[in-house]
């Protein structure tokens, strides 16, 4: 429980600290929908000369755009700014002021960072879910709508782990934040079902840059497509990564040696 | 002009060195260039297996070489002066180029263009590994191949002169992200990066036509795939040439005004 009220005391200073800055909120909104825009025109594009792409309907691509946002604006808020911040300050030093504190630090580094704005991404993503179930009406029951939150849980748990792992990197070698920036680029690849992709492609997606469990089998699972060995093996992989990174995130702490001290 | 030649082979030794020493952000940086044409490929291609091996008037095949010839003409018409600006102006570094005794711009030509010597074979290697995966068709006329080299050469330097125009509107603002992020999605629709022009609706195409944006991509892509006639080859070089000139006189118009406004702050 106390972890939650230290998530919200981090967040309460974040919003604090942008509210002085309140354009941010419309150049953030602004760019949101510029982007939310592009991917809708450019489903209307594709879905202009198809009426399936893969065996995918347009609105149940639509639901995966909207699963895109929603888990974008998840590593957006508080996933990448945490490690972002997590490499500088093994960079410089900083990271002795965390290790400080009574809490465990693996937390401290996860939560202490809120790009609020980014909850438009959050909010925009459940708009454009909404639409699209709306639109697909009759399919989604009671098994889907469990099964698509247990696949954002397991989702969210992957790629928090992928990102601390790498992170975590930074405790051999200071300079990690370009291997972040692959993530970004990969990232962008899950706006389409990963099953359009050929094997190599659809491995790498899948297992080295975990983006297929971020996007396409939460999105699989509310269009009622997902077999229950993948929901099965999802939840085991979330499981096992967030203990692998949990070592990996010991091992490196004891590389730690104080840059600054 | 012996001193501006002199000029970019040094700025050819400084940039090798520090790609040297970058290999990884050099790895890095080209595997979001791959991936995105990468899988607009895929997405089209899946679209015209669906319909019966084509969509519009482009077989699975000619999708592939769309694709595949559109990583290299964006590789080579690509620029990255607008994140560089906007950092020059807010730390303050442009004061170094101000006292320099040429205009800044050369250098950033010479960097842009040594990197890309580097850069290019590999992205050759890329596309020769994707051909082999995806069967593309490509079949320009020799004359096509003979004019794609103006056209490739304007491309870039149209390209160049825009994007250089617009990267300072850091004189004037410190928030050019979303200046930027409109920019980069009128590139994404309007030169063909998302789809060849000819599948969009006539109006875009109109539009598209009447921009810059098609004719520093899509238009070259065109040229070497095959699918121009010579009309509209020479059409296309005039449009280049139009705007070559259109951005010549928009740099130097808009870097007077902004070196104006340069306070140098930072420094």
């Amino acid at each position: 429980m106390s972890y939650l009220r230290l998530f919200a005391v981090f967040f309460r200073v974040s919003v604090m600290g942008e509210l002085a800055y309140r354009v941010n909120f419309f150049v953030q909104l602004f760019q949101s929908l510029v982007e939310l825009a592009t991917a809708l025109a450019g489903l209307a594009v594709v879905f202009s000369y198809t009426n399936t792409l893969g065996g995918w309907r347009p609105d149940e691509v639509l639901a995966l755009v909207g699963v895109y946002f929603l888990v974008g604006g998840m590593i957006g808020l508080v996933i990448q700014p945490g490690m972002v911040q997590l490499i500088e300050s093994v960079r410089d030093g900083t990271l002795d002021f965390t290790l400080t504190k009574p809490e465990d630090a693996q937390l401290l580094v996860s939560i202490h960072r809120v790009e609020i704005w980014k909850l438009i991404d959050i909010v925009l993503g459940f708009v454009v879910l909404a639409i699209a179930l709306m639109r697909l009406g009759e399919k989604v029951g009671g098994w889907e709508a469990g099964a698509f939150i247990v696949m954002l849980l397991a989702g969210a748990a992957i790629i928090y782990s992928f990102w601390l792992i790498l992170a975590t990197l930074s405790f051999w070698f200071v300079r990690v934040e370009n291997i972040l920036e692959i993530f970004q680029s990969m990232y962008e690849a899950g706006r389409w079902p990963v099953s359009l992709y050929p094997g190599w492609l659809r491995f790498a997606l899948t297992f080295i840059v975990p983006v297929a469990f971020a996007t396409t089998v939460p999105a699989e699972a509310l269009t009622g497509r997902l077999s229950g060995e993948t929901l099965l093996g999802a939840v085991l992989l979330a499981i096992v990564l967030l203990m692998v990174s949990r070592v990996i995130w010991r091992i490196g702490l004891r590389q730690y040696s104080g840059a600054s001290a | 002009m012996k001193g501006l030649a002199e000029l970019y082979v040094q700025q050819f030794k400084t940039t090798f060195a520090s790609m040297v020493q970058y290999r990884a952000s050099l790895a890095i940086w080209m595997i979001g260039h791959v991936l995105e044409p990468l899988v607009y490929l895929i997405v089209w291609s899946t679209v015209a297996n669906t319909g019966g091996g084509s969509v519009g008037d482009y077989t699975t095949g000619e999708f592939a070489g769309y694709f595949i010839l559109l990583m290299l003409v964006n590789h080579v018409s690509y620029t990255w002066i607008m994140y560089e600006f906007e950092y020059r102006i807010r730390e303050g570094f442009l004061s170094f180029a101000l006292l320099k005794p040429v205009h800044p711009i050369h250098s950033d030509i010479a960097d842009n263009l040594s990197s890309k010597l580097i850069t290019f074979p590999f992205m050759l290697l890329v596309a020769a590994g994707l051909a082999l995966i995806f069967h593309p068709s490509i079949s320009p006329p020799l004359w096509a191949i003979v004019a794609s080299i103006p056209a490739l050469l304007l491309a870039f330097l149209v390209r160049f002169l825009l994007e250089w125009t617009l990267a300072q509107a850091a004189f004037w603002t410190t928030r050019v992200s979303a200046i930027n992020q409109t920019y980069f999605v009128l590139m994404l629709f309007l030169s063909g990066q998302i789809a060849p022009l000819t599948l969009f609706p006539s109006p875009i195409q109109t539009v598209a036509a009447l921009l810059p944006f098609r004719w520093t991509i899509g238009f070259p892509v065109e040229l070497l795939l095959g699918r121009l006639s010579p009309v509209e080859a020479l059409t296309g070089l005039g449009a280049q040439a139009v705007w070559l000139v259109v951005s010549f006189v928009l740099v130097r118009i808009v870097w007077r005004a902004g070196v104006r406004i340069y306070s140098a702050v930072g420094a």
